[in-house]
């Protein structure tokens, strides 16, 4: 069996994998890439509609366009990478183990560091239990938008979406330019899950209705989905005597994205329920030295500039561990009111931190209060957040020097 | 395709397969026909998996003498089968002072019936056997004979095995009529294909009265009663041990608690009586009141682990809930095996026995067959092998190196093995490999087997399906070609 090493192993060769790739790279070090698919991309490959890239570009570009400029550099870097290759094990030690299968051979990597960047999954219907039949013509979105934007293929020709997050609302534009039919997006929640311009351009644009507050509560049809019943939810409570039937031949699940962590577990990594991902300190290393985690197995980002500014940081952070250095102290980190999450876990008080959190309320004119255990160290004004955009905060050395002394200094983002 | 054979077995599940495989065991032409695109289909693919321990019927019942003889097959059919199969004990579990009277019950009645490895336990034996119980419990009964098994890969092998031996296996054959004549009987499909054999043997299941009515032979009615059940996630921290079973009540074993052998864990089944012979739907309502019960037993399941829900249909002859096997009394040489509800499963490699006795007694020949070969090659999986024993499989074989289902880890050589032992469809080769049976339900790897589908068999796109029948997964195709000229 052949046997490689490298300074660091990046699992997953999509936004994160390849900008923590070139980071690593461009600082000395040697970096492989494992992918599983035919081609460096990862999602961004079936994402065909435009809008990536405005923040790292500052242009917008389709999916492929912006996975051709990041592979691109990947390979004028000359950064390997193993493709058409799945990572079965990470064995964790001083030296790692990367355990990988491909058509080409069964082989071992050993390195002194390892990224997580596998990304996240779809939630299936298991996941949400909807009720009723159990036909074909069920697919999660992401799936029914692989097979039309890569493989050709048409899952069906009439439609209802249930969930409103952004895969859904693209494919629901998606669908109405080749042809088919979509009934409806139901979403359970009283706000849409996807952003904003998307329901404007893929809904809006399309007249397709969007039902808020509303379930798909049975599914009908033996042998092919026939038809699904949705039924409204007045405060909280489904109003049965108001259900009623869409017809279709295809039902697509947009309900929401689960970070791919069972390797991470295998290897000893801690996961954390607050956003399923890797619990990560200021330098996005894991509970594991020498394991570090980004992109969309860390947490479910919005957009794929966050992803790559996420896994370049990693990285440099990655150079860092590999030439010894490390940071002297850190701060706790905590997710205060209406706050789901904040990621990392940690801060160093001696460089500028990049923090990403979720909201859990819709409100315009919001404030983000920022504390050091009671002391209040910045405050910003947010004119509008809703769950599904995240908020995203740079802290420079002098806010985190506000600290006044404090023990075991807790840093806490809370929003009213 | 013959056309002529000595026996005509009707329904290939659990019962006809163990019966098929029996009978080709000798010198017999022996077809086995079913409705579905695959075997194992039909009730059997629902099964809860569960080797039973012979005490949960009193002995004057033929299932209970059927469950205690079947249970003891089953080393050896594994060691010929090499199908997934643990003998990991059950255990009833008591809460209340008045169930630990049905737990002694049970027990005397285990012992009756001639069960092997009970044992009557205290808390304390209970908590050592299961740390995962609820602390609650006050004692129970251990079934040290008891197991688990992968319901659809047993029905698998059995066919696979019959089939090596000269049985003939003919899929999409829904039964539509019957004639006799000339000591022949005619079965003629819906779509004309037509078969003759001089016995038949009805294991139709839930359509047993239906089949039977077809050949104008007893009347009697199968009662569908619905079982829905939840899988979990691998990673609960709820995997049991032991198959854990509440004091059962008068029509059902209760909601249980089951690790299954490849790691993920079930919890049901409901019992609701349906009309509709086609009923698989699930029920919001029923989720809830199965996990509060399920929580009973273990505390730390969770709905949080759900991966999937889906329901089977058990065929209950009521009133006595009984097998009902036996020679028709109005058809010529029809053996009616019908009502074969829990524990049918674990008594079916016995039922195959006994049905072959009754064919003895309408004078059916048996002659054992010389060069009847029981084994079958084993197939190993690659979630099974270590890092270098998948370097050596890789190296023998290269699509072993390419994993197709991320979850259950699942390579493409196991996918094409599928398909070559004639499993079409995705829900086929889900039941044969376990591709897609994992956390994500296919979500990443149903392109790439549909994919594998179409360059192993030159199907069209339109032509792969879930699970035959209408069950189309893709109705066209993009660019210029439309599925009307390809077709």
């Amino acid at each position: 069996m052949k046997e490689y090493r490298f300074d660091s192993v990046i699992i997953g060769g999509g936004a994160a994998g390849m900008a923590a790739a070139i980071e690593i790279t461009k600082r000395g070090f040697s970096a492989v890439i494992v992918e599983r698919e035919e081609h460096l991309g990862g999602i961004l490959l079936q994402c065909i509609h435009n809008g990536f890239g405005l923040h790292q570009f500052k242009e917008e570009l389709t999916g492929p366009e912006y996975a051709e400029r990041v592979s691109d550099e990947v390979r004028q870097l000359g950064i390997p990478a193993f493709l058409e290759t799945t990572v079965t094990a990470v064995k964790d030690g001083d030296v790692k183990e990367i355990h990988c299968c491909s058509k080409a051979g069964v082989f071992i990597i050993r390195s002194h560091t390892v990224v997580l960047a596998m990304g996240c999954r779809e939630r299936n219907r298991g996941n949400i239990g909807i009720p009723g039949a159990r036909p074909a013509g069920i697919f999660t979105a992401g799936l029914a938008q692989r097979l039309i934007n890569i493989d050709g293929l048409v899952p069906g020709k009439r439609y209802v979406i249930v969930g409103s997050g952004d895969i859904g609302l693209i494919m629901a534009r998606r669908l109405s330019w080749i042809g088919c039919q979509v009934q409806a997006v139901v979403e359970i929640q009283p706000y849409p899950a996807g952003l904003v311009r998307n329901i404007v351009q893929c809904l809006h644009d399309f007249k397709i209705p969007l039902h808020l507050s509303h379930a798909v509560t049975n599914i009908h049809g033996r042998d092919r989905i026939e038809a699904v019943d949705v039924t409204p939810i007045i405060e909280g409570v489904h109003d049965f005597s108001k259900t009623f039937r869409l017809d279709c031949d295809c039902l697509l699940l947009s309900v929401g994205l689960i970070p791919e962590n069972e390797l991470s577990r295998k290897a000893g990594v801690r996961i954390t329920p607050q956003h399923n991902g890797p619990e990560v300190d200021a330098c996005m290393m894991t509970n594991r030295s020498g394991i570090f985690a980004c992109g969309n197995v860390l947490h479910v980002h919005d957009l794929v500039d966050f992803v790559s500014e996420e896994g370049g940081r990693t990285g440099r952070f990655v150079a860092r561990h590999l030439d010894g250095c490390a940071p002297r102290r850190q701060f706790a980190v905590e997710a205060g009111q209406n706050i789901r999450y904040v990621v990392p876990a940690k801060a160093d008080p001696a460089t500028e931190n990049r923090f990403y959190m979720r909201p859990m309320i819709v409100k315009n004119e919001a404030t983000l209060e920022i504390k050091i255990n009671n002391t209040t160290v910045r405050t910003l004004r947010k004119t509008h957040i809703q769950p599904s955009e995240m908020i995203c905060v740079t802290l420079a050395p002098e806010d985190l020097a506000r600290w006044g002394g404090a023990s075991e200094p807790t840093l806490q983002f809370s929003l009213a | 395709m013959k056309t002529h054979y000595d026996v005509a077995i009707i329904g290939a599940g659990v019962i006809g397969a163990a019966i098929a495989r029996k009978l080709s065991s000798y010198e017999l032409d022996v077809v086995l026909v079913d409705k579905e695109a695959d075997v194992s289909f039909g009730t059997s693919k629902a099964n809860s998996g569960i080797v039973h321990g012979g005490f949960h019927s009193p002995a004057k019942y033929l299932k209970t003498k059927l469950e205690v003889r079947g249970n003891l097959m089953f080393d050896q059919l594994q060691k010929e089968l090499d199908f997934p199969f643990r003998r990991c004990g059950i255990l009833v579990v008591a809460f209340r002072e008045e169930e630990l009277q049905a737990i002694e019950t049970l027990y005397r009645q285990g012992i009756d019936n001639g069960a092997f490895g009970l044992e009557l336990c205290g808390r304390e034996r209970l908590l050592h056997l299961e740390p995962k119980l609820h602390p609650d419990v006050i004692g129970g009964l251990h079934a040290a004979n008891g197991g688990i098994i992968e319901p659809y890969r047993f029905v698998f092998a059995l066919v696979e095995s019959a089939r090596k031996n000269g049985v003939e296996l003919l899929l999409n054959f829904k039964v539509q009529s019957a004639s006799h004549a000339d000591g022949l009987h005619t079965i003629v499909a819906g779509d004309g294909r037509a078969v003759k054999a001089r016995f038949i043997i009805n294991a139709a299941g839930i359509h047993a009265d239906d089949i039977s009515a077809v050949f104008n032979a007893e009347s009697f009615h199968i009662t569908a009663r619905k079982g829905e059940e939840f899988l979990l996630d691998r990673e609960s921290k709820a995997y049991p041990g032991k198959v854990i079973f509440p004091v059962p009540s008068a029509n059902s074993k209760g909601i249980l608690v089951i690790p299954t052998v490849d790691g993920t864990l079930m919890v049901g089944p409901t019992a609701v009586e349906t009309e509709d012979k086609g009923d698989l739907a699930t029920t919001a309502r029923n989720l809830e009141d199965v996990f509060n019960f399920a929580r009973k037993l273990i505390p730390s399941i969770s709905e949080r682990d759900i991966i999937t829900s889906f329901a089977g249909l058990r065929p209950a002859m009521l009133p006595d809930n009984d097998f009902h096997i036996d020679i028709s009394r109005m058809a010529p040489n029809l053996i009616q095996v019908a009502g074969i509800q829990s524990p049918g499963l674990t008594a079916a490699p016995a039922i195959a026995d006994y049905v072959k006795d009754l064919l003895k007694q309408c004078d059916c020949r048996l002659v054992e067959k010389k060069n009847y070969d029981p084994y079958l090659p084993k197939v190993s999986g690659l979630r099974h092998l270590s890092i270098h024993e998948a370097a050596e499989a890789q190296a023998e074989n290269p699509l072993y190196g390419n994993v197709i289902c991320r979850c259950e880890n699942i390579s493409e050589a196991e996918i094409v093995e599928a398909i070559r032992r004639g499993h079409h469809t995705l829900d086929g080769i889900k039941f044969f490999t376990r591709a897609g049976m994992g956390r994500c339900q296919g979500g990443f790897c149903s392109y790439r087997i549909i994919k594998i589908i179409m360059r192993e068999t030159g199907m069209g796109y339109h032509e792969v399906t879930k699970r035959g029948g209408g069950s189309y997964l893709l109705a066209d195709r993009l660019g210029p070609s439309t599925p009307a000229t390809e077709a």
